[in-house]
């Protein structure tokens, strides 16, 4: 049979044939343009077009940056050395654009309180750093502002005393009622900030001695300005963002109406009136010797400001919640601030994120603003630059370092923000 | 009823605002430093250095009334305030003096209640154009579009001068003088108007300044001053007289290079009324008698601080003009020091 076989079929492949190469529209770099660049005639058209537009503004700045100049020390001269960018005036202002007026002997000092900001911001980011990290966390506003500002040790551990006690009271009573404690809590914080924290200081600085040159808050300026502007002010308004949030569903109707009173008259107010009242108006209604520092006014304002908007953000995250998630945590027996703490907190933020480091990112940039009262962040730092003779009449080169700055710490921030979001996703998408 | 209380309670603030501002010597000997309200920065005028030390025509006058008062000429903290801020600041006693380019109107004076202790520039509203657009004169600009600052005195001196001479203009609004400078450089007006300094210091700026010229033309008198709050009058002497100082020390041939051989007295009594060898005027001012001297030294006489900050030899090269001595055809004239 089967030599019947073998003679009727003429040729028989033993071997499996080698696959054919895929067409050539099929594979690699083509394919992929094809695919995602020329799908379409309208898709075509806009390709070219984006590459023309590409190369346009390639064309322009290629040569800028590569014919720039780094040492001079005017313009005129930059102009004689290169026809690019002249960067020459970053590199003799460069400690204005990071520290303003800081004297500069004492760099390090704003240095350190940078460095040192990451293991005290980590514990917070990051649930894989250990607990106990939260106590440097806590310690560190004490810290930076000692580094910052100067001056005897005795100022900030005299405040951190304050805060002990305050936390020891709260301690002791939160067996009996939880807001019983945190208003004792409070009270103890106020009496001893009115009465106490002078004499406390006064003795302290005593004992320990003059501590680090201190440094005027008009000194302070440039990227290590909005810093303290923005991480203290994001930081602050978080929980008062939240606690308005909270106020604002309140039962209580004193408290509901206080919480809605405040968002809506911060929010209907815009920014830079409410620096115009730090910086000029205050000073009409305190007396006139009271020097209540310019940064902590305005540091004020921003925290309220960014607050209310917080507060309206996470009331969209709290209202999302299904009434059966509240429903859920009475049925447990939980009181309020364990069902907030452990039920609907953790869910309404998650679903707030975006909406939170939104406010956080438009905060951050809004303190840009304070160069309108004549304070110099980065911006304003521009300014006296450009009232240099040397410098008068260089722009984009400024700009450009600045924006350079605020989009490093602006992507940074949402970066984390997606990090965050796809840390907590449960759900199954 | 809250918002009588509420405004019993700024007529309170007011006054007791008032009340401290009578003493504003014994604040400053008191506090050791001057507070000096000073612009953000202006060319030549003020702006603080790569040090941070301030520099320029107005801080001068801010160290002049510092070394005055306290004996030496870098106690003084600058104020940076911006066009806005800067009456408040001086009102609500933030400062103590404002040296911040700032024309001296009737109504600043009258109504805003400040005091000017003298004028130490003379400037006037100028033109800038280039050169290739053939103009010579202000008068032919009839059609021009003209960068202008808003919500400056400038912009409505332009509406006068052109309306004045019956031409007609398209404004191009602007915010800063470093967006005037884009503005004119891309062409987006043919002339770029404001104070006739500024134009000075801007045209020094630019890559080819000769291809700019500045019209003969100044329409309008802004004479820039320092000034103190209104009720103060033995504080408001001191500046007026130490401007008058740095004046009269330039018109008496006091420099600071010999002024202390001058200082040791001379045979011209009016500079040792000056310099306080003879006479008891800086007792008079509740200050020690060589305040002049102090002073003087902190920058030079008046002449020698134009020259230095904005005078022909820098950048900003600008002409005494009406700046001089009037001996030399100017208009600066101080009272006799008797």
């Amino acid at each position: 049979m089967s030599d019947t076989h073998a003679n009727s079929i003429a040729f028989v492949r033993d071997t499996e044939l080698p696959p054919a190469p895929p067409p050539v529209a099929e594979t690699g770099v083509i394919r992929w343009m094809r695919e995602n660049l020329f799908s379409s005639v309208l898709n075509a058209v806009l390709t070219v077009l984006s590459l023309l537009v590409i190369f346009m503004v390639l064309r322009g700045m290629i040569p800028w940056f590569w014919n720039s100049t780094w040492n001079a020390n005017s313009l005129s001269e930059c102009r004689e050395m290169g026809s690019g960018a002249c960067f020459a005036v970053i590199r003799e202002r460069w400690p204005q654009f990071f520290f303003g007026f800081y004297p500069n002997t004492e760099y390090w000092r704003p240095v350190l309180t940078f460095f040192l900001l990451f293991p005290a911001i980590a514990p917070v980011l990051f649930n894989r750093v250990p607990k106990q990290a939260l106590l440097f966390s806590m310690l560190y506003p004490f810290i930076g502002y000692w580094l910052i500002w100067g001056g005897s040790l005795g100022g900030p551990v005299g405040t951190l005393l304050g805060v002990v006690a305050a936390y020891l009271v709260y301690r002791v009573l939160v067996q009996h009622s939880t807001v019983l404690a945190l208003l004792a809590g409070v009270a103890v914080l106020i009496i001893w900030m009115l009465f106490l924290n002078d004499f406390v200081i006064g003795q302290l600085s005593n004992l320990f001695g003059p501590g680090l040159e201190q440094v005027d808050s008009r000194m302070i300026g440039g990227f290590l300005l909005t810093m303290i502007l923005g991480i203290v002010s994001i930081s602050l308004a978080l929980p008062i963002g939240i606690l308005l949030a909270l106020g604002r569903q309140s039962d209580l109707l004193i408290i509901k109406a206080i919480c809605i009173g405040f968002i809506e008259f911060i929010r209907g107010v815009p920014l830079i009136t409410l620096l115009f009242v730090a910086n000029v108006l205050l000073s009409y209604f305190l007396p006139p010797d009271t020097t209540f520092d310019l940064v902590l006014r305005v540091i004020i304002l921003i925290t309220m400001f960014a607050s209310a908007y917080l507060a309206e953000v996470i009331r969209g995250g709290l209202a999302a919640l299904p009434r059966g998630q509240y429903e859920a945590a009475d049925s447990l027996g939980l009181d309020y601030w364990q069902a907030i703490r452990l039920i609907i907190l953790p869910q309404a933020l998650k679903i707030s994120i975006p909406g939170i480091v939104n406010v956080f990112i438009g905060v951050y940039k809004d303190t840009t603003l304070v160069s309108i009262i004549s304070m110099y962040d980065p911006l304003g730092v521009v300014q006296p630059i450009l009232s240099d003779a040397d410098w008068n009449g260089i722009l984009w080169e400024l700009y450009g370092f600045v924006a350079l700055f605020f989009f490093i710490s602006c992507y940074s921030m949402s970066q984390y923000s997606r990090y965050l979001e796809n840390k907590l996703r449960t759900d199954h998408r | 009823m809250t918002k009588s209380v509420f405004f019993g309670a700024l007529a309170t603030a007011g006054l007791l605002a008032g009340a401290a501002s009578a003493q504003t010597l014994a604040e400053v000997q008191e506090r050791d430093t001057l507070r000096c309200g000073v612009t953000t920065g202006l060319v030549g005028f003020a702006a603080p250095n790569e040090e941070g030390e301030w520099e320029g025509f107005d801080v001068a006058i801010c160290r002049a009334v510092a070394a005055a008062v306290l004996g030496d000429g870098s106690k003084v903290e600058f104020i940076p305030t911006t066009g806005s801020t800067r009456f408040t600041a001086l009102a609500s006693g933030e400062i103590d003096l404002l040296a911040r380019n700032t024309t001296w109107t009737f109504s600043r004076d009258v109504d805003l209640e400040f005091e000017f202790a003298g004028v130490n520039y003379y400037d006037g509203q100028g033109f800038l154009v280039r050169k290739d657009l053939g103009v010579t004169s202000a008068n032919e600009l009839d059609g021009a579009t003209v960068c202008i600052q808003t919500g400056t005195t400038t912009e409505l001196n332009l509406a006068d001068f052109f309306r004045a001479n019956d031409m007609s203009y398209e404004p191009v609004p602007i915010e800063t003088n470093a967006e005037a400078q884009q503005q004119y450089l891309a062409n987006a007006c043919d002339v770029y108007t404001t104070d006739a300094s500024g134009l000075a210091a801007t045209r020094a700026s630019f890559e080819n300044p000769g291809d700019h010229m500045l019209l003969p033309e100044i329409i309008s008198k802004e004479p820039l001053g320092p000034l103190v709050r209104h009720g103060d009058n033995a504080w408001g002497d001191i500046a007026r007289w130490t401007l008058n100082a740095l004046i009269a020390a330039e018109e008496l041939g006091v420099t600071s290079e010999n002024l202390e051989e001058m200082a040791a007295g001379t045979d011209n009594p009016e500079i040792n009324r000056l310099l306080g060898s003879e006479g008891n005027l800086g007792e008079m001012l509740g200050l020690s008698s060589d305040w002049a001297v102090n002073a003087i030294s902190a920058g030079g006489n008046y002449g020698e601080i134009f020259e230095d900050n904005i005078g022909a030899d820098t950048a900003i090269g600008l002409d005494r003009g009406l700046n001089a001595q009037w001996t030399n055809g100017g208009l600066l004239y101080s009272p006799p020091f008797r």
